[in-house]
């Protein structure tokens, strides 16, 4: 029995502690924006925010997160930096298959709430986590750069 | 729906059929025979086929019919149509067809056919659209239609300035004459609006979301988890397993064993573990301990193979001629120069990124199997299931759902098979079956490894006067249709050489093997503009410089029947084009690069597209290559349909092609693959993205596909750069460090 609370909401479920979040999220709650895509910590499709921090859920025991606030890609639009993210996404088209699209979201929005204004360096780095199979890492680049200069100004 | 308001045969080519919807507006539905004939790999003509509506409100909606594993199909279709029809682009809804080929003609996503395939018919079913509202607008006004304009879905008489929407209009244009689709006036291109404007991945605004799209998304209610646990070893059967144990593991509602059926497209022997939960399916299968009988293949390797490849290579003697002219031997004895060389390129795994997963339902009562597929080829997995399980095509309903990527390894349905299979021994349960990404990376249809002896010889004026081949490729057993492990017997450049001799020669294999992303082309690259480079370097000259000299005065090779009818011969005016354009891009031979960098140049024609890429490289002491720009000149055909998508598949392609020459390969031991995962099998990261230029070079073509040709010419692109920075011939894929270390 674990008691998470995923987007601002109180959820209890009957699942092993050892269960990875990835496969509560998607097979007890419905939340399949969440991507499985190795399993391993290795691809970044699975990410989301522990207490604001990006984190690869197949690998998080659920056991492991009471307490702890989770939010997903379902609610990244609840937020102005998810919304100019998702803004940015749109406006330079990034995606191909977009499979990996939300976990890249949540590693990008969890840089730009560190570092509203990161370099390249800076931005290669953090999303060096996230395989894009499609490769679209030219226009995710130009998309957190959009995002970092509207996030700035809108702060203002 | 409705009645039909009318039905005639337009024209010898296409039936368009008009309708009223049931709630009033248009409906339009057209067949378009025989133009995809080995589409759908047969050799019947099958019929193509379009559907719109409009409704009173004005709202469109285009049935997208092919599946869309993120090459941009979905949205580009659609936009021929709408194109034509004066369409209101952000009116146009576009829901996906399931898989019915007798309805929507071959649906396949593939072999960057779509284009080329739709480019005129969709557009003249929209033409023939606009021409029945643009009647029935003339009707109500009592004028003639020729006098009225059209814009944005709105009918306009300019010479009084009402206006009519289509939506207003879709009912009576119903009941208009429907005019013959071959006849219609297409616009010219200076008037497109939507052709040519970049238009955002029509499911974009879902996926920023977290909608659930994909076909890993199903849900459905009362739904179970499978997981499928398969020999290691290509070609092993199933003997033994401790069924119980893994049925006593939390969550696991039951363990079935399930013989296989067919070959490794269809179902091969496993254990499928059901629960309630995935993760908990998945984690049974540890006490599984299933005993396997791995015959004969367990002892194959990857480098057994290549120790026999190589033995075929220093013996001389290809097994079988491919292609042979003029005299060879002679041409050898008074060469100046001979150049000789052995390629070597490895298996590769797709890997996209959404791991093979079907979900299905046995309805036990209709004796139907209904089922929700990420596949690039609908309609082939629908006749394979049924053909499985005995049942009749229509009683194997396939949802097609967006797959997240496809890179050619949905063309085969494996996964369908075992969905089915699992589905039918639990009636009336949904069942979703996932693979594992480590069932994903053992459990490929594999780019095949190939090897390549390649000799080349030179007049005294550096002339290339001969080349011969010698290549190692794979016997595959029950190989249909379209065989990734062969080579196309001219070329390039056998037809520019006055004698030119490709022979091959086939090794035993139980490894699977299918098409990759660009199949053959993405090899085949790599060795002949690898090895072209070297015999331009032996030239004194470079590789740009020799490819055009080679064709110099070549004329267009006459049209051909191809793959989706007439197809135009290779035209070495349009290769000159792009090369001459990656030249002037990227400054070659002018280029003042920084300390330690270098260009590297590589030209391909495949999938009717002509590509000319250079590279810029440099080498680390300890030996890692690092591309910095990649230049990129592309033909292909004289529009950009969508230049978001296109750019993106380019410039996708491009790193694809990185990650082929830089980190990628799959290794077999003991009859098994041993990769497992991204750790071992790396994909290209972000850092790995260099700057990529791309510059189309429109020529008078029909447009044709871009998922696929610009991805070879940068592995030699690569390739070359490595040896001009290093002087280091990289004859093998992927790059090995350890000969380019020099600390
Ligand atoms: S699925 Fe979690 S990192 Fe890949
Ligand atoms: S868009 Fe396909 S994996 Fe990133």
């Amino acid at each position: 029995m674990a008691t998470l609370t995923i987007n601002g909401e109180t959820r209890t479920l009957d699942v092993p502690d050892d269960m990875p979040l990835l496969w509560a999220l998607r097979n007890e709650l419905g939340m399949v924006g969440t991507k499985f895509g190795c399993g391993m910590g290795l691809c970044g499709a699975c990410t989301v925010h522990v207490d604001g921090v990006a984190t690869r859920s197949c690998s998080a025991p659920v056991g492991s997160l009471a307490g702890k606030k989770i939010s997903t890609i379902e609610h990244l639009g609840e937020t102005p930096l998810g919304r100019a993210l998702q803004k940015a996404w749109l406006d330079v088209d990034v995606m191909q298959c977009g499979y990996c699209q939300a976990g890249q979201l949540m590693t990008a929005s969890a840089l730009l709430a560190k570092n509203p204004n990161p370099s390249q360096a800076e931005v290669d780095s953090a999303m060096q986590g996230n395989i894009c199979r499609c490769a679209c890492y030219g226009r995710i680049r130009e998309a957190i750069q959009i995002a970092a200069k509207e996030g700035a100004t809108a702060d203002v | 729906m409705s009645e039909l308001a009318e039905t005639m045969q337009v024209s010898r080519r296409t039936l368009l059929k008009a309708s009223v919807l049931a709630g009033g507006g248009l409906m339009l539905s057209a067949t378009i025979p025989g133009i995809a004939r080995a589409a759908t790999g047969s050799a019947q003509a099958a019929p193509l086929n379009a559907f719109v509506t409009i409704a009173p409100d004005g709202a469109i909606t285009i049935v997208g019919k092919n599946p869309e594993i993120g090459q941009g199909i979905k949205t580009m279709l659609p936009m021929l149509i709408a194109e034509e029809l004066d369409a209101d682009w952000d009116k146009v809804a576009i829901v996906q067809g399931d898989s019915d080929s007798r309805k929507y003609g071959p649906q396949l996503a593939g072999g960057s056919f779509a284009t080329p395939m739709n480019w005129i018919p969709m557009r003249q079913v929209g033409a023939a659209g606009r021409a029945m509202l643009l009647e029935a607008a003339a009707k109500r006004w009592g004028v003639t239609a020729s006098s009225l304009t059209t814009s944005k879905g709105v009918v306009t008489n300019p010479a009084n300035g009402k206006t009519l929407t289509y939506g207003e209009l879709a009912t009576d244009a119903a009941a208009s004459a429907v005019p013959d689709p071959g006849k219609v006036a297409l616009k010219d291109p200076k008037d497109f609006h939507i052709i040519g404007r970049k238009i955002g991945g029509i499911d974009s605004p879902k996926i920023i979301h977290g909608e659930p799209i994909y076909g890993v998304d199903t849900q459905l209610p009362g739904m179970v988890y499978a997981a499928y646990e398969r020999a290691p070893v290509f070609g092993a059967k199933y003997l033994s397993a401790n069924l119980a144990a893994a049925k006593a593991e939390p969550g696991v509602i039951d363990v079935i064993a399930i013989p296989g059926s067919g070959g490794p497209e269809q179902l091969v022997d496993g254990v499928a573990v059901i629960a309630k939960n995935w993760w908990l399916a998945n984690k049974a299968r540890s006490k599984l301990g299933v005993q396997w009988d791995n015959g004969e293949w367990a002892s194959h390797s990857t480098r057994g193979y290549d120790e026999q490849a190589r033995a075929f290579m220093a013996s001389g003697k290809p097994a079988e001629s491919l292609n042979k002219k003029g005299d060879t031997a002679a041409a050898f004895a008074s060469a100046a120069k001979v150049v000789d060389a052995e390629y070597h390129y490895p298996f590769l795994a797709h890997v996209p990124m959404e791991p093979m997963n079907c979900t299905a339902q046995w309805h036990s009562k209709t004796g139907t199997m209904e089922m929700w597929a990420p596949t690039q080829t609908p309609n082939g997995g629908q006749q394979s299931v049924a053909k499985m399980l005995g049942l009749p095509e229509d009683k194997v309903v396939v949802h097609i759902t967006r797959s997240g990527g496809g890179f050619g390894r949905r063309l085969i349905n494996d996964f369908m098979h075992q969905a089915a299979a699992i589905a039918k021994a639990k009636p009336d349960t949904p069942v979703q079956l996932i693979w594992t990404r480590e069932d994903d990376v053992r459990g490929d249809h594999y780019r095949p490894a190939g090897w390549h002896r390649l000799r080349a010889a030179l007049d005294d004026k550096g002339k290339l006067t001969a080349i011969e081949d010698h290549f190692v490729t794979f016997d595959l057993p029950g190989a249909g249709g379209f065989n990734p492990a062969t080579m196309p017997k001219d070329h390039f450049p056998y037809a520019f050489v006055p004698n030119a001799s490709y022979g091959q020669s086939k090794m035993k294999t139980a490894v699977p093997m299918g098409a990759l992303r660009a199949p053959t082309s993405n090899a085949l690259s790599f060795v002949f503009q690898s090895f072209l480079d070297e015999v331009a370097h032996e030239a004194g000259t470079d590789l740009p410089t020799l490819l055009l000299a080679l064709v110099d005065g070549a004329e267009a090779e006459p049209a051909q029947q191809g793959f989706f009818g007439k197809q135009p011969g290779f035209d070495p005016g349009r290769m000159r084009s792009v090369i001459k354009k990656a030249v002037a891009m990227s400054d070659w031979g002018h280029a003042s690069l920084p300390q330690g960098h270098a260009l590297g140049f590589g030209y391909y024609y495949s999938h009717l597209g002509h590509f000319a890429e250079v590279a810029e490289v440099s080498v680390s002491k300890a030996g890692l290559v690092t591309v910095h720009n990649v230049w990129i000149a592309g033909d292909v055909g004289s529009t950009i349909i969508n230049p978001f998508g296109a750019l993106n598949q380019v410039q996708g392609a491009a790193i694809d092609g990185i990650g082929q020459a830089l980190s990628l390969a799959v290794e077999l031991d003991k009859g098994a693959v041993t990769n497992s995962n991204f750790h071992n099998y790396a994909i290209p990261r972000m850092p790995v993205a260099p700057q990529i230029y791309v510059e189309f070079v429109p020529s008078d073509n029909a447009p044709t596909g871009l998922g696929e040709p610009a991805l070879p010419p940068v592995i030699p692109a690569v390739t070359n750069a490595v040896f001009a920075a290093t002087g280091k011939r990289i004859r093998s894929l992927p790059i090995d460090k350890k000969l380019l270390a020099t600390a």
